[in-house]
């Protein structure tokens, strides 16, 4: 049995962490595990903070919703202090940058360059939720690369796949030399 | 590469419909539902089906009334404000006995609420929300495969009993994502209205033996007339007061006299339950979570979900509940089906466990009021 | 008449209506109209809302559908966007239409869908015995404005016609022959056609108003009335208080389910 994912991802409304969430968890889907993918919808996805959440597990996934997440990723600093309240004991922790100033003491947390690897190596910041996405899974090791690419292709239509899938393959690489 | 994909429960309504043979569509944008209908503005135009945005909710139902008038398998989705709205025509359909179906994506009330997050708070709507004496049938989904196969069944009932059939899924469910994978070798069983016998006088609200009167569509060759008022088998206005009580009678128990047929329940783990938790659509995701956890800490605990949530099969009810040590029932609501189940059930506590702050019930809830009531 | 009552009509007449309303001669001009216009009985559906004049389509041989108060052309919509082949006509009064069923009636008139809408305005509601309706005159007695109306009135002609309508016509129980022509031309225009009748109810109108016999509101609409040609010679002061007959206002827009099945041809032909 794989390890049971409690995911949440958060950010910005506009940085795409609902798309992420989507993409993530249809690859689950595609490596034959079980994914639920859930967001809180109203005030606070306008303007301010956003979250969306994604279950992995090879059970039947009952309850949908991610309670005491052991993984937890944060593209905005706002989003930090909001969503980092409840997570477990055991998380990985994946923060844009030194968004929380280093303030976060403990293991398992990784802060990476996400939004500027996107905008300066690949000269677009909105494909930061993707590299995000690599970062996570080059930490975490959740999904194969096929089934990621698959997802990626459903997606995105053909004409901006090709950035999205080097957006993934950035924040992979970024994510496996954090761990090592 | 599989075919298994990521889909929401409001869209897995949509690609139901599709697959009932529905082909026409009116409806009115309204959270948390709105997605029922961008999916189908979408998809029908590929198969030739028809979209129509119309002015109001009281417009849309109408619209699918007159639609399925004339033959068409029709449908619309709306939430608690727009289901209000609703009610005066589901009565209409319910007296013309003319197939509809609503899919209402249920969030907290009254008026208007909490538009994004979740409730289970139109049960009693859905059965009493229109005025007089009529049955109903509702049914409710608790993952995004089942909203795609009760909305097929939605449209067989419809076509069956010749009636409108509401699909009460709540927000969690309609926006939840998850796996999605239909088997095209395993096609699901369509039902179609029954049509008036060739060569034989068609008496268009004939009191046939199954009570269900065989349907013309309009322009069929068939000119019959359709009214709201009480009528008598050829369909005209009546207010003689043995046609009116014959028919309202014949509404009645052409749905509740088959509950055999149309209820159906899902039993988790109930053999030995000592603790029966009742529950559906997303909280029943939550009991069977509840209930997993009791059982490995050595409480005999299971889970009735019925799926059909109208009519209530109070035989059923009563019989499962017999010997139990005690039922809860959790719902998104103030306990509007635990009503049900009291009225059934006599010798068994029967405890209610409410939510309607827009959060789901979670399991941690449920097994905590088991042990308080243990 | 005979042939008339025969093809158009079923036979569970004798009707609900008092004498002296107008309704019946709305209905006859229609049979006559159906007629003319040679329509497939099969292939055509009357829907109508709820009120006297809404009783219409239980006494004719067609596909009836009579459905909740206001809300006909609805109903209208589902039948005439699902068979576009099915001739559509509705009929309502004018609570029925103007009041509960206002903003159906604007947007099926922007819509434009190919639908010939018959409104019998008696500027009353007659069946609940006489209250004002949004088309009873400033001033006149109702049951419900037993001083008087305070309530201004809709134009319903201008109404449908700012709302776009393509066809808009009036005509009156008098003129019953100009009456049929009317919902000949409107049936014939391809478009929501609206044809207002102005008509009698001496029961719950006219007895409020001073005119309690049949033969009062009828001279009053004779008296009233004016040709649209007639109507262009007269001065601004010479028109006021009188009602003005005929096809007031012709396009030919886009229609809705020509445009619908244009969208389909187009995504079914691989198109965006």
């Amino acid at each position: 049995m794989g390890k049971k994912w409690r995911i949440r991802l958060s950010g910005t409304g506009g940085q795409g962490v609902i798309k992420g969430a989507m993409i993530l968890a249809e690859a689950a889907l595609l490596d034959g595990r079980n994914a639920t993918q859930s967001q809180v919808y109203g005030p606070e996805s306008r303007g301010g903070s956003t979250r969306a959440e994604v279950n992995i597990s090879d059970a039947r996934i009952l309850y949908p919703k991610v309670e005491n997440p052991n993984l937890l990723l944060c593209l905005s600093p706002e989003a930090y202090q909001k969503y980092i309240g409840d997570i477990s004991e055991d998380a990985i922790i994946v923060l844009d940058g030194d968004l929380d100033k280093g303030a976060l003491d403990r293991s398992g947390v990784y802060r990476l360059p996400i939004t500027e690897i996107a905008r300066d190596q690949l000269g677009k910041e909105v494909v930061a939720n993707v590299v995000a996405l690599g970062a996570i899974n080059g930490i975490a090791g959740i999904l194969s690369d096929e089934a990621v690419y698959e997802s990626l292709a459903r997606s995105f239509p053909e004409k901006i796949l090709d950035v999205n899938r080097q957006a993934y393959q950035l924040g992979f690489q970024a994510g496996k030399a954090a761990i090592e | 590469m599989s075919k298994v994909r990521l889909v929401q429960g409001n869209e897995a309504c949509a690609l139901g419909a599709i697959a009932a043979g529905a082909t026409f569509y009116a409806g009115y944008p309204i959270t948390p539902s709105t997605e029922v209908a961008e999916q189908i503005a979408v998809l029908f135009p590929k198969i030739g089906g028809k979209f129509i945005q119309m002015e109001d909710e009281i417009a849309s139902i109408g619209a699918i009334i007159g639609a399925s008038a004339a033959g068409h398998k029709s449908f619309t989705a709306t939430s608690g404000p727009g289901f209000s709205l609703m009610q005066e025509l589901i009565g209409y359909a319910a007296i013309t006995e003319i197939p509809t179906v609503v899919i209402d994506v249920m969030r907290p009330g009254p008026s208007t609420g909490l538009p994004t997050l979740s409730s289970q708070g139109d049960i009693q709507q859905a059965r009493w929300g229109t005025h007089g004496d009529h049955s109903i049938i509702a049914l409710s989904p608790s993952s995004v495969m089942e909203a795609y196969y009760e909305t097929i069944q939605a449209f067989n009932l419809a076509e069956k009993y010749r009636t409108p059939v509401v699909l009460l899924m709540d927000e969690e469910i309609g926006h939840l994502k998850e796996r999605f994978e239909v088997n095209d070798e395993e096609k699901p069983e369509i039902i179609n209205r029954k049509a008036p016998e060739p060569g034989k006088e068609y008496i268009p609200y004939e009191n046939t033996e199954d009570m269900i009167p065989p349907f013309a569509v309009f322009g069929s060759g068939y000119r019959y007339h359709i009214t709201g008022l009480t009528h008598g088998e050829k369909g005209f206005y009546s207010s003689a007061l043995p046609v009116v009580d014959a028919m309202i009678r014949r509404l009645w128990h052409k749905i509740e006299d088959r509950v055999d047929d149309i209820c159906r329940f899902e039993q988790v783990d109930t053999a030995d339950a000592e603790i029966l938790l009742i529950a559906y659509g997303s909280t029943a995701r939550s009991a069977e979570e509840a209930a997993e956890v009791l059982r490995a800490e050595g409480i005999k605990a299971g889970v009735l979900r019925p799926i059909t949530i109208w009519p209530f099969h109070d035989q059923y009810i009563a019989e499962i509940c017999q010997g139990r040590k005690a039922i809860i029932v959790p719902e998104m609501n103030m306990g509007q089906y635990v009503r049900e189940v009291q009225r059934v059930v006599q010798d068994v506590p029967v405890h209610s466990l409410t939510r309607v702050d827009g959060e789901m019930i979670t399991p941690t809830e449920i097994t905590a009021m088991v042990k308080e009531v243990l | 008449m005979n042939a008339l009552y025969e093809n158009y009509f079923r036979k569970n007449l004798p009707h609900i209506w008092c004498s002296g309303c107008g309704n019946g001669i709305v209905m006859s001009a229609f049979a006559r109209a159906m007629e003319q216009l040679g329509y497939d009985k099969n292939k055509t559906t009357a829907v109508s809302g709820i009120g006297c004049s809404s009783r219409i389509t239980g006494y004719l041989d067609l596909n009836t559908l009579h459905t909740a108060h206001g809300r006909a052309l609805p109903f209208a919509t589902g039948v005439k966007m699902s068979e576009p082949e099915m001739n559509v006509f509705i009929f309502m009064g004018d609570g029925d239409c103007a009041a509960i069923g206002g903003n159906h009636f604007i947007h099926a008139c922007r819509r434009n869908m190919d639908m010939t809408a018959i409104v019998i305005n008696n500027h009353i509601y007659g069946m609940t015995g006489g209250q004002f309706s949004p088309l009873t005159p400033f001033g006149k007695k109702a049951t419900t404005a037993p001083y008087g109306s305070v309530d201004p009135a809709f134009d319903l002609c201008e109404l449908a016609k700012g709302a776009g309508a393509n066809f808009v016509a009036r005509g009156n129980v008098y003129h019953a022959k100009q009456l049929t022509d009317l919902i000949v031309a409107g049936a014939r225009h391809k478009g929501f056609s609206l044809i207002e009748v102005m008509a009698t109810c001496p029961v719950s109108y006219g007895r409020h108003n001073k005119m309690p016999k049949p033969i009062e509101l009828m001279n009053h609409i004779k008296e009233n009335t004016v040709s649209l040609a007639r109507a262009a010679k007269m001065t601004p002061e010479e028109l006021e208080g009188k009602v003005v007959n005929g096809i007031l206002h012709q396009v030919d827009g886009k229609e809705y389910c020509q445009e619908y099945q244009n969208l389909l041809d187009r995504i079914q032909g691989g198109g965006k």
